[in-house]
């Protein structure tokens, strides 16, 4: 087999598995997008921001120390014991309840009916709110996560293909891992939306709010719960982004590569945003492969934007979205 | 109330006491009053009817009834109970149910799917057991279906079963709302303009339908309709509301010749 080919092989692998990160982010802005019709442009940032908890509390940080100090004049930084991963994992998961109930509170509940548009803006600003809340109370500095999730090299993977192809293929543990978890969430959220009671009132919510309050289905109950799922799949996404980059504040950021994903996807499709993340990643990694070296490389940086694009003139509904249908 | 006792009607129906009583209700937008000191009550396994002419408060009133507009003065009591403010969420899980003048569905949702809807207020298997259709999930699923299967058949909608509502046309989508409104088994159910927009064929066959739900379930009903004929013929009791007040109250007998009704309808003179 070519040698080429075997590199294009590896590099699609390392791809799919870049792509399940990607598709995780997207997951979450489905999830609140179907529900409540709200683009949340703070999903990113949520993740960001339960990656932060979940060391913070892990390490025994005294949330807001620099407040606390600056106030009372004492020097605390640190509680002075170490909380097990499972266990932070379950504290960060209350946090992340709790945020979705205020951000419904305080914020969206009083604009139930308003514009989309509108309920985009409120999503900016709970964006940069909770990026600078983050800060306040867990400080910026980058911090190591590990919750004992697998890392490094999969060797069994390296042994196998060195055997097949006289190469061993580089794929990270924790990459596969990832993709594990990824298709669990899938399955568990697909279950949840079409086979029980609380994700059919979920799709009844999404669809008609008269309707859905006249067979007894609370609009607020609904409004918490789906944030405080998508609070739980940017818990997921944290961890997985955290573990293998660092809880930096650029964590954020990669919201905005969840952007493409969904148009590929389909704005509404849970399926539609793995894939769309796939494809994504498959596609940034194989085209800087082939064609990065003739422009100058760095072709992941805007690879996804461009294939967005062109899906927009093409299917603006993307692959899975629901189909636009125009009667006059 | 004066007439406490059930009865028997010419047809062999049971009319029981009193289930629902609205108590010098009135509504106000701003400085309109849609309704005005308006009282009546609705009796157990009756067909009771609210009509009057464009613009009389007859929805609002409705809306009322269900919670999604809270009057400004009076009282609803339900089951010989005053009924707190409530949102229209908890008036439907007090077994209150209803279907819109513009249709309500859930149009991306399948008809099946859609008369499930109705059934929430009797699920109560906990997340786990339905995620993994275990014990009391299944039971309970199994038995939902089996409620909401007989209400479709009864409805002669099986063939559209499984088509998203969407696509149905106008008549078939009030059909399903009346499926979903039933599935939920209601003390009682509130209909505003089942017929509205229909042909004669369709007002005929729903017609029956609200008569066979009365008749075959013992279902308390309360609807508005503008057609006189379809009123006269389907209900037990009417009320006539003209401008947010009541202006006749009465078997379909007596409301017809009540000479304030005749004006409303006709007009009348002035002088």
């Amino acid at each position: 087999m070519p040698e080429q080919l075997i590199f294009a092989m590896e590099v699609f692998l390392n791809g799919l598995m870049a792509g399940v990160l990607y598709a995780l982010v997207a997951l979450g802005f489905v999830l609140i997008y179907k529900a409540s019709g709200i683009f949340n442009y703070a999903q990113g940032v949520m993740a960001l921001f339960a990656a932060l908890t979940l060391v913070g509390i892990m390490e025994g940080q005294v949330p807001f120390s620099h407040l606390i100090n600056a106030a009372l004049g004492t020097d605390i930084h640190h509680f002075g014991w170490h909380v097990p991963g499972f266990v932070a994992i379950l504290l960060t998961m209350g946090v992340m309840v709790i945020l979705a109930w205020l951000v419904q509170k305080v914020v969206f509940r009083h604009l139930v009916g308003q514009e989309p548009i509108i309920l985009f803006m409120a999503t900016i600003g709970l964006a940069y709110f909770l990026e600078g809340f983050g800060d306040l109370m867990w400080g910026s500095e980058i911090k190591t996560m590990n919750v004992g999730l697998p890392q490094g090299m999969n060797l069994a993977i390296d042994e196998v293909t060195y055997g097949i192809f006289g190469y061993g293929f580089f794929i990270d543990n924790l990459d596969i891992v990832a993709t594990v978890i990824a298709a669990l969430l899938v399955v568990a959220l697909v279950i949840f939306a079409q086979y029980t009671k609380q994700g059919r009132a979920m799709r009844a919510v999404a669809d008609d709010h008269q309707a859905a309050l006249s067979v007894g289905i609370s609009l607020n109950f609904i409004w918490v719960m789906v944030w405080s799922v998508a609070g739980f799949v940017a818990l997921v996404a944290g961890i997985m982004w955290g573990t293998k980059s660092g809880v930096q504040f650029s964590l954020s950021l990669i919201a905005l590569k969840a952007l493409p994903v969904l148009m590929l996807g389909g704005f509404t499709s849970i399926p539609g945003a793995i894939v769309g993340g796939l494809i994504i990643g498959v596609g940034e990694k194989l085209f800087e492969f082939a064609i990065g070296p003739m422009v100058g490389g760095a072709t992941e940086n805007w690879f996804a934007y461009v294939l967005a694009l062109i899906f927009l003139v093409f299917r603006p509904q993307g692959l899975f979205g629901e189909k636009i249908i125009e009667r006059v | 109330m004066s007439t406490q006792e059930s009865y028997v009607t010419d047809d062999g129906r049971t009319i029981g006491p009193t289930v629902m009583e609205m108590k010098n209700i009135t509504l106000r937008f701003g400085g309109v009053n849609a309704i005005t000191d308006i009282s009546f009550d609705i009796r157990e396994g009756e067909i009771r009817a609210i009509i009057g002419p464009n613009g009389a408060g007859k929805s609002s009133m409705l809306n009322v009834i269900s919670g999604f507009y809270v009057p400004q003065e009076g009282e609803v009591w339900y089951k010989g109970a005053k009924r707190p403010q409530m949102k229209p969420y908890e008036v439907a899980q007090q077994g209150i149910a209803r279907t819109f003048q513009n249709i309500a569905l859930f149009e991306g949702m399948s008809v099946l799917d859609n008369v499930m809807t109705g059934r929430i207020r009797q699920m109560n298997a906990g997340l786990l057991s339905q995620a993994l259709w275990k014990g009391k999930a299944q039971k309970e699923e199994v038995e939902n279906r089996e409620v909401v299967e007989k209400i479709i058949d009864f409805l002669e909608i099986q063939a559209i079963r499984k088509t998203p509502v969407g696509r149905l046309p106008y008549g078939l989508k009030k059909r399903v709302e009346l499926a979903r409104a039933l599935a939920a088994e209601p003390s009682i159910l509130l209909l505003d303009e089942p017929m509205a927009g229909m042909n004669v064929e369709e007002k005929e066959d729903m017609s029956r339908f609200v008569l066979d739900v009365n008749d075959e379930f013992g279902t308390t009903i309360a609807l508005i309709e503008h057609d006189m004929g379809v009123v006269m013929d389907l209900s037990d009791r009417v009320v006539v509301m003209d401008y947010g007040k009541k202006i006749g109250d009465g078997t379909p007998d007596e409301v017809r010749n009540n000479q304030a009704v005749i004006d409303a309808y006709l007009g009348v003179a002035h002088d």
